[in-house]
């Protein structure tokens, strides 16, 4: 099962301009600031969307080709949507619901409804399966939505936003089954949120995009471990810097020099967890090399953490415990120090 | 403010609501005072005020050439018509409907409202006869009553109440000639227009409306042994309030400039 | 302290008005009606078969109202194409238009002589002129728009969202039609439906003028009333009055929810 778009695409203000391929062996999520066209990328992939260049192939079948006047609308696709409003048909029964896409293609209405009972004790529901639409929470409306999708085993699953509108105590609940169902499936799966715990929770491969561009794509663990844009390091919670590097020294666009552990040379990122960052109210000696002042700007408490951002020449987010916040009278604002480690700092070429 | 004058102006609007009632009808009063019996040199210039003749449609255009010659001679006359099927001015007339004469077309209408008390005496003005009316050429050959039951022909009459389809079952009933109207028309005019805009073939009307019916209609005899009596009756409707006009137009329909027009349409004098 | 009147009494005092006008006509007629005879009146001279008309009638105007009308509007909410808003304006025309100028424009059409009716009429023999179909076409031709018009604005106002996610499980446009964009409009169809049948169990002008009178073939309730009526048979009239005026209400009644909004 495999997904091959090349997509161009212009929607108002948007101009979406990418490469994709999606196949049955990692689920791709992709992410990005809002407006950045991740739900437009997964309407054209569904065909709800015209694209003006490009390609679009399902299992090596060509579903969109502008230049060539083909075009599959959405119903002769193999494709399977789960919305991020459920949009179930509220005239129909949970059951009927599920069965929908199977009755579609043909199958007769005794098979379709067996088929679906199944699909609806695999969400965990069959107990609500003479329900209407409307006589169910969120959740497992929610879930309703993803057996629907699912009962018609479409080669490509695509899913835009699937937990935001579910409220929070049935969030992860559905995460859950998501991600167990997701596991399961054997198409191509590609989940569109902006929501980093639903994506590091459900799938394997990241795909980034900004204002229509992808600007980094690769494995979960490695986009998050060396993000490569500032919209997913603010996603992960890293500090990301980019500069020039040479040996052992990267200098910022404002002059700001940070000394690094590995050897580096050229456009460099640098990376630095939060919880790297050690402050003082004064200039701390010993041995760490990058000590910079900076202005104690906003501070965040969240139990047992606290992040404060420290504005200056090179301007980070801090994490210290409660008590530092206390000791060091953060909430009050003012001049402090920020020291971080060199072999801390993680450095990789832009 | 606003509220002041949007209470001044609802008892306004009403104000002026009933004073346009109260309006009419006294205008109509005073119509009726100046148009008392005026002495004036002329004898035949006595018709004078506001006059409604409710008239039998089949009068249209004999009624209607008169007032040419009518309001002519009689400058302080206004005259006015109301044409329909008979049966439909008697019904008005018994719901009041403001009608100083009424020419019937036949007396059962008349009788409806003499028993009523609503007329004066009804005097018969003038006759008329019945005649087949077909399309210019006519098309389906039709030449007498009989055809009118041959199968392929498209026949309207008028409704029942209505003088000239009651006439016209009165005298296919005498012939035993079974014919089935494919409409019921309210009245000869509008049995005529079917025939004219080609969607009947032929209807029974007066032949006074086929004198009248214009280059479209042809005419087709029906012989004077099958013609019923048909006789006119006109009466001064007693509600009027021009009784002197009203008298001089009854008059003027025996024997007067109203008969001259209606011999010159193709009706037959009272005798 | 100045007298003032109650707020909302001048508003109140119009209303009456409003209600006045519409209410005591009505109230003149079941007063008048013959309550003691009203089995007999209707049994009488063609009453019942001008009932049993009528319903034929228009439920045959609904039907092809239906069959024409909600493809029509499907197509002015969902397509776009040039002279669409020409098309919304002639389609709504029959509604403003007098019903006998509706009658007239029928025959010099679809009457014998009419451009479209001579040439059925040659080719196929059938005529609408004094036929029931006639009758029929007259009360679509007033009817219809009212169902048109209903449809279109709730083709229009309902959550395509549904229809996307029809499209995404595989079922085609037909088969989405069928299955959720009509559920979706149902309710909306039907009070458009009870709209476009009174209209046309109410049609006169246009009937008399293009369809004819003859009894059991076009002489529909509400043309057997006017006849009655002036030709003095009053009874009957009032009678066949009643049973309009009551299935008017019924209706009214049963769909009063829908047009006050609550859909």
């Amino acid at each position: 099962m495999t997904l091959a778009a090349a997509i161009g695409l212009t929607l108002g203000n948007l101009d979406l301009d990418l490469e994709l391929d999606v196949d049955g062996t990692a689920v791709v999520a992709v992410v990005g600031p809002n407006g950045a066209g991740k739900t437009t990328l997964l309407r054209a992939l569904a065909g709800l969307l015209r694209i003006d260049r490009g390609r679009v192939a399902i299992n090596g079948t060509v579903v969109e080709d502008p230049a060539a006047r083909l075009r599959l609308p959405p119903e002769g696709r193999d494709v399977g949507v789960v919305f991020q409003e459920h949009r179930l048909f509220s005239h129909l029964s949970a059951l009927e619901n599920v069965a929908f896409g199977l009755r579609a293609s043909g199958t007769p209405k005794a098979e379709a409804r067996a088929k679906a009972m199944e699909w609806l004790e695999q969400v965990g529901l069959p107990d609500v399966a003479r329900l209407r639409a409307t006589q169910l929470s969120g959740g497992q409306a929610q879930r309703v939505a993803l057996a629907r999708a699912l009962a018609t085993e479409p080669a490509v699953l695509l899913l835009d936003e699937p937990l935001a509108a579910v409220d929070a105590a049935a969030r992860a609940e559905l995460r859950h089954l998501l991600r167990s169902e997701l596991r399961r499936c054997p198409g191509a799966r590609l989940i569109v949120t902006h929501d980093p715990i639903e994506a590091a929770a459900l799938a394997d491969r990241l795909v980034v995009l900004e204002d229509g561009q992808i600007t980094q794509e690769g494995p979960l663990v490695e986009v998050t471990a060396r993000p490569r844009s500032q919209w997913v390091a603010s996603m992960v919670g890293l500090n990301l810097l980019c500069g020039v590097a040479e040996n052992f020294r990267v200098r910022l666009p404002n002059g700001a020099v940070i000394t690094v552990a590995d050897e580096c040379k050229g456009e460099t990122f640098a990376a630095i967890r939060p919880n790297a960052v050690s402050l003082q109210r004064h200039r701390p000696d010993g041995s760490p090399r990058n000590v910079w002042p900076g202005e104690a700007g906003d501070l965040h408490v969240a139990g047992d953490r606290a992040r404060i951002r420290v504005d200056g020449p090179v301007p980070l987010i801090a994490e210290v415990t409660p008590a530092a916040v206390a000791e060091l009278r953060l909430a009050e604002g003012g001049c402090i120090w920020a020291a971080v480690k060199a072999t801390d700092i993680e450095t990789y070429p832009c | 403010m606003r509220i002041r004058l949007f209470r001044l102006g609802v008892p306004a609007v009403a104000a002026v609501l009933l004073v346009s009632a109260c309006g009419a009808s006294t205008k109509s009063s005073s119509s009726t005072t100046t148009g008392a019996p005026s002495t004036t040199a002329s004898t035949a210039g006595a018709m004078s005020g506001t006059l409604n003749v409710f008239a039998a449609a089949s009068l249209t255009s004999a009624f209607n050439n008169a007032k040419t010659t009518l309001t002519a001679a009689n400058p302080g006359l206004n005259l006015t018509y109301n044409f329909a099927g008979s049966n439909t001015l008697a019904t008005q007339i018994q719901q009041s409907a403001p009608a100083d004469v009424f020419a019937s077309a036949d007396p059962k209408n008349m009788q409806t409202l003499v028993t009523a008390g609503l007329v004066e005496t009804p005097v018969t003005f003038a006759r008329n006869k019945l005649r087949i009316a077909v399309a210019a050429g006519n098309p389906k050959k039709i030449t007498g009553l009989a055809d009118l039951a041959k199968p392929g022909v498209t026949v309207v009459l008028e409704a029942q109440g209505v003088p000239a389809g009651d006439y016209t079952r009165q005298v296919l009933a005498s012939r035993k000639i079974t014919v089935t109207p494919k409409s019921l028309e309210t009245d000869v005019k509008s049995a005529l227009a079917k025939v004219t805009s080609g969607e009947a073939d032929a209807t029974v009307v007066y032949q006074t409306d086929v004198a009248a019916g214009g280059s479209k209609i042809q005419g087709v005899t029906v012989p004077d042994a099958d013609q019923p009596q048909i006789t006119y009756p006109i009466a001064v409707v007693k509600a009027t309030r021009n009784h002197a006009a009203a008298q001089a137009f009854v008059d003027s329909a025996v024997s007067g400039d109203v008969q001259k027009a209606l011999i010159a349409a193709g009706f037959a004098p009272p005798q | 302290m100045r007298n003032r009147l109650p707020a909302g009494l001048a508003p109140a005092v119009l209303a009456v008005g409003a209600l006045a006008i519409v209410v005591l006509p009505l109230v003149g007629l079941v007063q008048r009606a013959p309550w003691s005879t009203l089995g007999r009146d209707l049994r009488a001279h063609d009453a019942f078969t001008a009932l049993r008309l009528s319903v034929v009638t228009s439920l045959g105007a609904l039907g092809v109202s239906v069959l024409f009308g909600v493809p029509l509007a499907w197509v002015l909410a969902r397509r776009v194409f040039p002279g669409r808003a020409l098309v919304r304006a002639l389609v709504t025309l029959p509604m403003v238009l007098p019903p006998v100028v509706g009658g007239i424009a029928l025959l010099y059409a679809f009457g014998r002589q009419g451009f479209a009716g001579r040439i059925l009429y040659d080719v196929t023999g059938w005529r609408f002129v004094f036929n029931t179909s006639g009758a029929i076409l007259a009360e679509t031709f007033v009817a219809m728009p009212f169902l048109i018009v209903t449809a279109e604005s709730a083709f229009r106002s309902m959550d395509r969202r549904a229809e996307e996610a029809a499209a995404t499980l595989g079922a085609r446009p037909a088969y989405r039609f069928r299955r959720v964009t009509l559920p979706a409009v149902a309710p909306a169809l039907a009070a458009g439906g009870a709209l476009t049948w009174a209209r046309a169990l109410g049609e006169f002008g246009a009937t008399i003028t293009f369809a004819g009178n003859f009894s059991g073939t076009t002489q529909t309730t509400p043309l057997l009333v006017y006849l009655d009526i002036e030709s003095g048979n009053e009874a009957t009239a009032l009678a066949l009055s009643l049973v309009l005026l009551a299935v008017s209400l019924v209706v009214l009644v049963g769909l009063r929810d829908r047009w006050i909004g609550k859909v």
